[in-house]
């Protein structure tokens, strides 16, 4: 039976920044489609240097817990998991569309299936969405709301936008919610304005990030005008000049998120489709009254 | 040994059977059935069973160690001291328990039904507490979540740091369930000590370390090996962390910090060292200047003292009114009321 690897950022700093990362990886275990899964870390252990060599399968899934395709999931990660001859062109992505890529690492005699990130997996959105159901706990929001997913935006990777943009117009396509944009805490448009950007009394405010930290508890919430001190917390939602911002905090966190792994770990050719049934039942939003 | 056992060994011994000691086989003429003690060819399926029922402890030893990985074998056999005990005095002190130390963590091996072993897992400085005064858990998993933060609730980035709270206990692992829960206390620690017991460790130096890094790491690589020596003897003997440094500047450079005396193996400098280490470089890019500045010899003994109670870690062990300490909160506070002004020394001057 095969492995599946989940690979993530971690911190040296934030003990809450793994958590995710835990919790998701519990999931899918719980389902039962792989015989091993583990968590790997830049910042914390297991390395992703040694990761590989910890795992008894001979057929690895590694699947990245990162929001965009760039420098840790083309560069970072492929260096220290070791892989031979990875090259970014065997993804043969835009920036959003990254699938797999079958092959060897250096130290292991394993077959690895590197995987593209959770976060520009098409079944991301469904989360977004879910995010927002879970912030406003309504099943079924979307009339007479407007929904932001935002991003870290950052000039030295045009790929960190595009994930966010990604996600909006997915979303957007749905007709669910009355107006959906694309905003950053870098760049134009900029998540300070929110309010500029939509005609919606109530605004769900979903970041794409992967865990909870310094931007998405202290400066996002501080930036919005949820709170001039994160520090004391703010009401969800919170009025800001006449919207109602509903602010969810790091999509990584809900529990849907394993399902995005799974299926990054499905288009790789791993067989999960019960373990996908039995992760989805489980992470599934529950009905108003619940 | 149950019955079990016994027709499975009867079952392997056409392919031949040899474990600490037992060996069976079976061909033409017979079974044959080898022990320390005893040797016998020619044997038929019911004198090879009496044998068997007469040395059960070889029997449900040889079936214990079926089917496990090689790396866990080799480490749940260094566990319970295989290389040193043969199989009857191991199952004799086996009945009491056998242990070993990994770190912080103590293993006990204990034996359970038909040679089943059972293992149990607690920190090093608990051997002696009674069980009802340790937490108990059983999943594996939850080890991450004790390894997270340490006795005073802060956050332990580095996994192998002598820093691991007390009080708590994993009991009635089997042995794939031990190996788990020992990697989510010291993640690849028994992986890189399989591969170091097998002489097939691959260390990455320093120097090729540095040369692999990229983005706002790449600058690490501008440190000399004199700097490398000082990060060694900063980040990585035994006070900071307890895997053993097996990694030098270069492959011909040894660095003179002690290694540690770790049971496990550290192969390379690990992510907070790297991080460590451009912290270090960019402060390395600075030139010395000379300065002068006005102190009395107990002040300027007085700044050692605190370089040295944050250096060891001292600083949360200085009593309130503990003021014969130069690292005394209430000395330092003086200091800083007579000598500094916004952060300086108010004498300071930089010398040409």
């Amino acid at each position: 039976m095969p492995a599946l690897v989940i690979v993530a950022h971690g911190s040296h700093l934030n003990p809450g920044s793994h958590d995710p990362t835990f919790t998701h990886a519990d999931t899918v275990r719980a389902a039962g489609a792989f015989d091993e899964v583990r968590e790997a870390f830049w910042k914390e252990e297991p390395s992703f240097r040694e990761v590989l060599r910890t795992i008894e399968s001979e057929e690895v899934y590694v699947v990245p817990l990162f929001v965009s395709e760039g420098y840790f999931t083309e560069e970072v990660i492929p260096r220290e998991l070791r892989l031979e001859d990875w090259d970014v062109s065997l993804w043969d992505s835009d920036g959003t569309d990254a699938d797999t890529a079958t092959l060897t690492a250096a130290d292991v005699d394993k077959t690895i299936h590197y995987c593209g990130p959770v976060g520009t997996h098409p079944a991301m959105s469904d989360v977004i969405v879910q995010r927002a159901e879970s912030v406003t706990q309504n099943p079924d929001v979307g009339e007479g709301f407007g929904l932001a997913v935002v991003g870290h935006g950052t000039n030295r990777n045009e790929n960190s936008a595009k994930a966010i943009e990604y996600h909006a117009d997915r979303v957007r396509e749905m007709d669910r919610f009355d107006e959906v944009n694309a905003l950053f805490m870098d760049e134009e448009p900029e998540v300070d304005d929110v309010t500029d950007y939509f005609e919606s009394e109530d605004v769900v405010v979903v970041p794409l990030f992967v865990a909870d930290g310094y931007h998405t508890q202290e400066d996002i919430p501080e930036d919005m005008g949820l709170t001039d001190d994160y520090r004391e917390g703010y009401e969800t939602p919170t009025e800001v000049e006449g919207h109602h911002i509903w602010y969810a905090g790091a999509v990584g966190t809900e529990p849907l998120m394993a399902d995005v792994l799974l299926e990054r770990a499905a288009d790789a050719g791993a067989d999960v489709d019960e373990a996908l049934d039995i992760v989805r039942k489980r992470t599934a939003t529950p009905a108003a009254g619940d | 040994m149950n019955d079990s056992q016994l027709a499975a060994l009867r079952e392997a011994a056409a392919d031949g059977v040899t474990r600490d000691g037992l060996s069976a086989t079976q061909d033409d003429s017979g079974y044959t059935f080898v022990t320390p003690e005893v040797s016998h060819d020619g044997l038929s399926e019911e004198e090879f069973d009496a044998l068997a029922t007469e040395n059960p402890w070889f029997v449900s030893n040889w079936h214990y160690w079926r089917g496990a990985s090689e790396t866990n074998e080799a480490f749940l056999r260094w566990v319970e001291h295989a290389s040193e005990l043969g199989v009857r005095e191991r199952y004799e002190t086996l009945v009491n328990g056998l242990t070993r130390e990994w770190g912080e963590l103590l293993v006990t091996t204990t034996l359970g039904t038909d040679g089943e072993r059972s293992y149990e897992l607690r920190h090093t400085a608990d051997a002696t507490t009674a069980v009802a005064e340790l937490d108990s858990y059983h999943d594996p998993r939850e080890a991450r979540e004790v390894s997270t933060l340490d006795e005073d609730g802060r956050y332990r980035p580095l996994k192998t740091a002598p820093t691991l709270r007390e009080g708590w206990r994993f009991a009635d692992l089997d042995g794939r369930d031990l190996v788990r829960t020992v990697e989510f206390f010291y993640p690849a620690t028994v992986a890189n000590w399989y591969r170091e017991q097998a002489g097939e460790l691959d260390v990455s130096h320093f120097r090729e370390t540095a040369e692999r890094q990229t983005g706002i790491y790449s600058v690490i690589d501008d440190l000399d090996v004199d700097s490398v020596e000082n990060l060694a003897e900063a980040c990585c003997v035994d006070s900071q962390c307890l895997k053993r440094r097996e990694w030098d500047e270069d492959e011909e450079t040894p660095l003179d910090a002690p290694r540690g005396d770790g049971e496990f193996p550290c192969r390379e400098p690990c992510s907070l060292v790297v991080a460590a280490a451009r912290q270090f470089a960019v402060l390395e890019g600075e030139e010395t200047r000379t300065y002068e500045v006005e102190l009395t010899p107990s002040e300027r003994s007085q700044l050692t003292d605190l370089v040295d109670a944050v250096a060891d870690g001292r600083v949360d062990e200085i009593r309130e009114a503990d003021v014969g300490d130069g690292a005394n909160r209430y000395r330092a506070r003086y200091l800083r009321a007579k000598r500094l002004a916004d952060g300086e020394f108010e004498s300071l001057r930089e010398k040409n």
